[in-house]
């Protein structure tokens, strides 16, 4: 056996607490913001369509922009929260250390489940582009997609495997393409290059509001598709050179860039496509952007959507590949699940077991089950990690004051970014209640039984004084 | 056989490669490494903390 000293001359890193060999710290906030606005792009892409379905044009957007709220807040808390939580795991770590145990587990579980889920529909997406592409490309049979997602799986998990900067790198050039590509296609279909194509007004007529205010409800549910994984950015945070610093500017940045890419996305699809192909993501417009580019007549906006789309889609599943990987290793590391997950590679310094471990789980989900299910249930665990934040940041303020942690970044207006996450999660649960309330408490049913097995069981393994490491203050009141 | 059909054998055996390549990986690391190095790492700290680390000389 060969041992490994960090602390030698000829290795870099840091090494607190006995690390041997731990996470490198090498990225900065363009890999926050690519990490982020990666893994979330996708749902520009495709998947928030479904809101005008459900409520037509004005729904769309008042979900579009009443997520964008939701997110803000989620982006301002954790930004936050994760500025002085400088490890692995995201938000699990900010339970274990504010909150406690059972939430940390719950927490770590929400985050797996809503990645990996996420990471399986991608794949399942990718699949169906190459079989769009080979129809059009003149393939008579249907494409077997199999072979393609597994590809899409295992070498996203290889890269990450090899390395975090390489990873991130790479879904900061394909994410800045893909939300280029929706710059370009606005500035094409409005006039601003060549000449408009834009008939609101034509398309609009009759379905503003179709459905009334209860079709706004509904649509909150696809509302969240416009931002769903910026969360994902604090997962990045024992890996970047200056969390103080970058945790906050790439996760602020990436909400706003969303901001921007969910508006522009609404009026440029709302512009060209009619009501009836745009709400249906099944049998009519599965991919708006790309439709939109179709319809534009220009080969090259063509090309460069159908480059976006895929771009979007891999950015998303290697970013989820990431996220997921690390809230498991962070979970094993403090011995929540078997300690063997907390392994890093010592020569890639990537958490490299738990990557393997969850390839195949991804697969299975990816083979093996309908998409609308799969996307159901990331979504709905990712309701539930909102859910806990503004919980998290008001027993943060209490329990740690501004005075007594210095923050990278303080979120303003406390706590009313908290009540209103807290409101609008509410208000979203309804929602996908209207629509999925058999998973909905089937979803619940399993994070109970779970937490019961935790709580009685899995628990007495736990590391309970060395998982806090970091140098906190005792908490006020304590 | 069109271009097609090549092009998913491609990716069945770009997959299998690049699994093949993790799993072999895996192996030598977990029988290179003691499992007390490779399950050493801890929470990171912030950079303030960080800049304060000696490096042994």
């Amino acid at each position: 056996m060969t041992d490994f000293d960090i602390t030698s001359q000829t290795m870099d890193g840091i090494g607190p607490h006995g690390t041997k060999v731990g996470l490198l710290r090498v990225l900065g906030p363009a890999h926050v913001w690519a990490l982020g606005v990666g893994i979330v792009l996708v749902g520009e892409y495709m998947g928030w369509n479904f809101a005008v379905g459900k409520g037509g044009a004005y729904a769309a957007l008042i979900a579009c922009w009443f997520a964008g709220i939701l997110y803000s807040c989620v982006a301002m808390i954790d930004s936050e929260v994760t500025s002085t939580v400088a490890s692995a795991g995201g938000q699990y770590t900010q339970a274990k250390h504010i909150i406690g145990p059972l939430m940390a587990f719950n927490v770590g579980l929400y985050l797996v489940f809503a990645y990996t889920m996420l990471e399986a529909a991608n794949a399942i997406t990718a699949g169906y582009l190459f079989s769009v592409v080979a129809s059009m490309t003149g393939h008579e049979e249907a494409l077997d997609q199999r072979p393609f997602i597994i590809l899409v799986i295992m070498f996203l998990a290889w890269l990450n495997y090899r390395g975090v900067l390489a990873t991130l790198t790479f879904n900061l050039v394909i994410t800045a393409i893909a939300f280029l590509a929706i710059i370009v296609l606005f500035l094409s279909t409005t006039g601003v290059i060549g000449s408009g194509m834009m008939e609101h007004a034509a398309l609009f007529e009759g379905h503003e509001l179709p459905y009334g205010w209860i079709g706004v409800l509904a649509a909150m549910h696809f509302g969240l598709w416009f931002y769903l994984g910026i969360e994902g950015t604090t997962q990045a945070a024992e890996e970047v050179r200056s969390p103080a610093r970058a945790l906050p500017f790439g996760t602020l940045a990436g909400i706003m860039t969303l901001l921007i890419a969910a508006t522009l996305t609404w009026y440029v699809c709302w512009g060209v496509l009619p009501w009836e192909f745009l709400g249906d993501g099944v049998n009519g417009s599965v991919a708006p952007l790309f439709d939109t580019a179709r319809l534009s007549g220009s080969n090259a906006l063509v090309w460069l959507l159908g480059f976006g789309t895929l771009f979007a889609t891999l950015a998303s599943a290697n970013g989820c590949i990431n996220d997921a990987s690390r809230a498991w290793f962070a979970m094993g590391r403090d011995k929540y699940l078997p300690g063997w997950f907390g392994a890093v590679h010592p020569k890639y310094r990537t958490p490299y077991r738990a990557i393997v471990f969850l390839v195949p789980i991804a697969l299975i989900f990816a083979l093996g089950a309908p998409l609308d299910q799969v996307i159901t249930f990331s979504i709905l665990s990712g309701l539930l990690g909102y859910t806990f934040m503004p919980l998290n940041i008001i027993l943060f303020r209490r329990k740690w004051p501004l005075e007594t942690i210095k923050r990278g970044y303080e979120h303003p207006f406390h706590p009313v970014p908290a009540i209103t996450l807290l409101t609008l999660c509410g208000v979203t649960f309804f929602a996908v209640f209207l629509g999925y309330g058999t998973q909905l408490v089937a979803m619940i049913g399993f994070y109970i039984v779970v937490s019961l097995w935790f709580h009685f069981w899995r628990y007495r393994f736990v590391n309970r004084g060395a998982q806090f490491t970091m140098p906190w203050p005792k908490p006020r009141g304590y | 056989m069109d271009l097609w059909n090549w092009i998913e054998y491609g990716a069945w055996g770009l997959s299998a490669a690049f699994g093949l390549h993790m799993a072999l990986d895996w192996l030598k690391t977990d029988s290179t490494y003691s499992e007390d190095v490779l399950t050493s790492s801890r929470e990171g700290e912030l950079e303030a903390m960080a800049e304060e680390h000696k490096v042994k000389s």
